[in-house]
């Protein structure tokens, strides 16, 4: 946590994602309208004080609907993230520790779903499935789980030749013990740094879905789908794409300023130098 | 009575030779041993470095096959003690769970589990306090304690050392080989300690078995080749130990 203080730009990254977890969890006390709510008097009004960041082609209230829709891109980028981390750790844990065939099997079956362009694939799936938020957040996980599971093998392979690993075993451990207790909270590390960045990719997948019109569907607000609805208004209401579309930015930007920052703390080497140079 | 028994341990490693060259090579780490370790004993296992020395130990506790031969462990409460303290400890658990997870796995152990890690922690003279610490926080030796503690809490009648003291200065070694042996005569251990030390082994072993690429050259009491080697290449390492002593 100090640490994060002393990085001025994680820091700044961390205070984003704070303020929009906030939005998420209190969005009925911080929208300023019912983000439904039609208001044909003042429809495609410009920034004001009565909408602060001006109203949609139904007259709803963008600033509100910018705050409902972070609920649905943060739990997007926490579930799918979420599944993706879990279905990796899952994989590649067992093919780290078990090697062998297992290993090939498992190893052969991600490069095979990595010939697939991941966008690609996504696309593919939801024009069978109905485009649901739940089947938009398990579709991006299901599709974006193989780098994790090749980076906790990774580790797994030189953490599992330690001796406290062949201490677990004398003593009597099977393998699930030594997965659980030794190899997953010492191979943890550069998974979460992968899980941070991995959110933000996952709010910009969302939002080149509702983009495209296949992604969270229409009225429930996300940020893809206000800036989609901005489109054909481009020319004359510039803050119908522009505000969602910065919200878009600055999150995945936050994301991934979070995730650097992590990274340097994590990697013993950056860390040792930054110690060195502090002194 | 014997405790450990083994008998023809073979056991080889394929290595690649390097990119260009095609083709596995061998290299033959264990190569016919057969040896027998006394009741609360310390048998003495000393060779040059890649002689095969940890491979035979991890085979006697049985977390590696050997190719052919047989291992005959005459009782289930083993354990090891490595060379590398900072390898050997969880370095993302507490004391208390790396020194109470022999008793977790082992079934019926788990009553007292407080009361019993508190006591070894005596036994190895480190600290209550110690226990809510992560490993990093100590020094060598003291880590070589809590792994010392690791081994003793579960009542082991059979211990390997592998090294344990290589990694430590001297003057911290001589604690912990004080220490293994207060600990063997406490409890009634045996222990098969392993070193290329030939000062350490003289100081802990009732019998020594000498080892050369994956062999054992010369195997008999501590005195007598200490006093008496046979083997050239025993003579050979005695030659080679400083006159300090
Ligand atoms: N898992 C493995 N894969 C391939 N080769 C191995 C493996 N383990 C050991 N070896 C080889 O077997 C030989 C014996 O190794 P071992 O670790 O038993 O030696 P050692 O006597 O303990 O040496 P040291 O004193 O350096 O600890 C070495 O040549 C080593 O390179
Ligand atoms: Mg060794």
């Amino acid at each position: 946590m100090k640490y994060f203080f002393k990085n001025r730009l994680a820091l700044i990254g961390f205070i984003f994602i704070t303020i929009i977890l906030a939005f998420a969890l209190f969005a009925p006390k911080i929208a300023t309208h019912n983000p439904a709510a039609i208001d044909t008097k003042s429809i495609l009004s410009g920034p004001s004080n009565s909408h602060i960041l001006g109203t949609d082609t139904l007259g709803r209230d963008i600033f509100s609907r910018i705050v409902y829709g972070s609920r649905i891109s943060l739990s997007i980028g926490f579930i799918a993230v979420g599944i993706s981390v879990g279905i990796g750790i899952f994989f590649g844990s067992i093919a780290g520790y078990y090697g062998g065939k297992i290993d090939s099997i498992i190893m052969r079956f991600i490069d095979i779903c990595l010939c697939f362009p991941t966008f690609f694939l996504i696309l593919a799936v939801i024009a069978l499935v109905e485009p649901s938020i739940f089947n938009i957040m398990a579709i991006i996980g299901l599709t974006s789980w193989m780098g994790i599971a090749r980076l906790i093998r990774a580790e797994i392979l030189t953490l599992k030749e330690r001796d406290f690993i062949s201490a677990s075993r004398i003593m009597g451990a099977r393998g699930s013990w030594i997965i659980l207790r030794h190899l997953i909270p010492n191979a943890i590390g550069p998974v979460l740094v992968s899980a941070t960045l991995g959110m933000g990719g996952a709010i910009l997948i969302e939002s080149s879905l509702s983009f495209l019109g296949i992604g969270v569907q229409p009225p429930t607000p996300s940020w893809g789908n206000i800036l989609m609805d901005g489109k054909s208004t481009l020319g004359v209401a510039w803050w119908l794409t522009v505000f969602p579309g910065i919200f878009i930015l600055l999150t995945v930007l936050a994301y991934n300023l979070l995730g650097e920052a992590l990274r340097d703390l994590l990697e013993p080497r950056i860390v040792a130098n930054e110690r060195i140079e502090s002194k | 009575m014997a405790i450990v028994e083994c008998r023809d341990i073979i056991k080889y490693f394929s290595v690649q030779r390097g990119y260009l060259k095609k083709g596995a090579g061998v290299v033959k780490a264990l190569d016919g041993v057969s040896l027998e370790i006394e009741e609360g004993e310390t048998f003495g296992l000393v060779g040059e470095s890649g002689c095969g020395k940890t491979t035979l130990g991890k085979i006697l506790l049985g977390i590696i096959s050997p190719d052919s031969g047989e291992v005959l462990l005459k009782t289930k409460e083993k354990q090891a003690i490595f060379q590398d303290p900072y390898s050997s400890l969880d370095p993302k658990m507490k004391v208390r769970d790396i020194i109470s997870e022999g008793l977790i796995l082992k079934k019926g152990s788990k009553t007292r589990l407080l009361e019993r890690i508190e006591k070894v922690l005596d036994v190895v003279r480190l600290p209550k306090g110690s226990l809510n610490k992560y490993p990093h926080q100590f020094s060598g030796g003291e880590r070589q304690r809590i792994a010392i503690a690791r081994a003793v809490v579960t009542e082991p009648e059979f211990i390997v050392c592998d090294e344990p003291v290589s990694n430590l200065d001297v003057t911290i070694q001589l604690q912990i080989l004080k220490l293994l042996k207060e600990i063997q005569e406490k409890f009634r251990i045996t222990y098969l300690f392993i070193s290329h030390d030939l000062r350490v082994i003289k100081f802990m072993c009732d019998r020594v078995a000498v080892m050369k690429d994956g062999k054992i050259v010369e195997n008999r009491g501590s005195k007598e080749i200490f006093t008496g080697p046979v083997h050239p290449y025993t003579k050979l390492l005695l030659s080679s130990i400083p006159r300090i002593f």
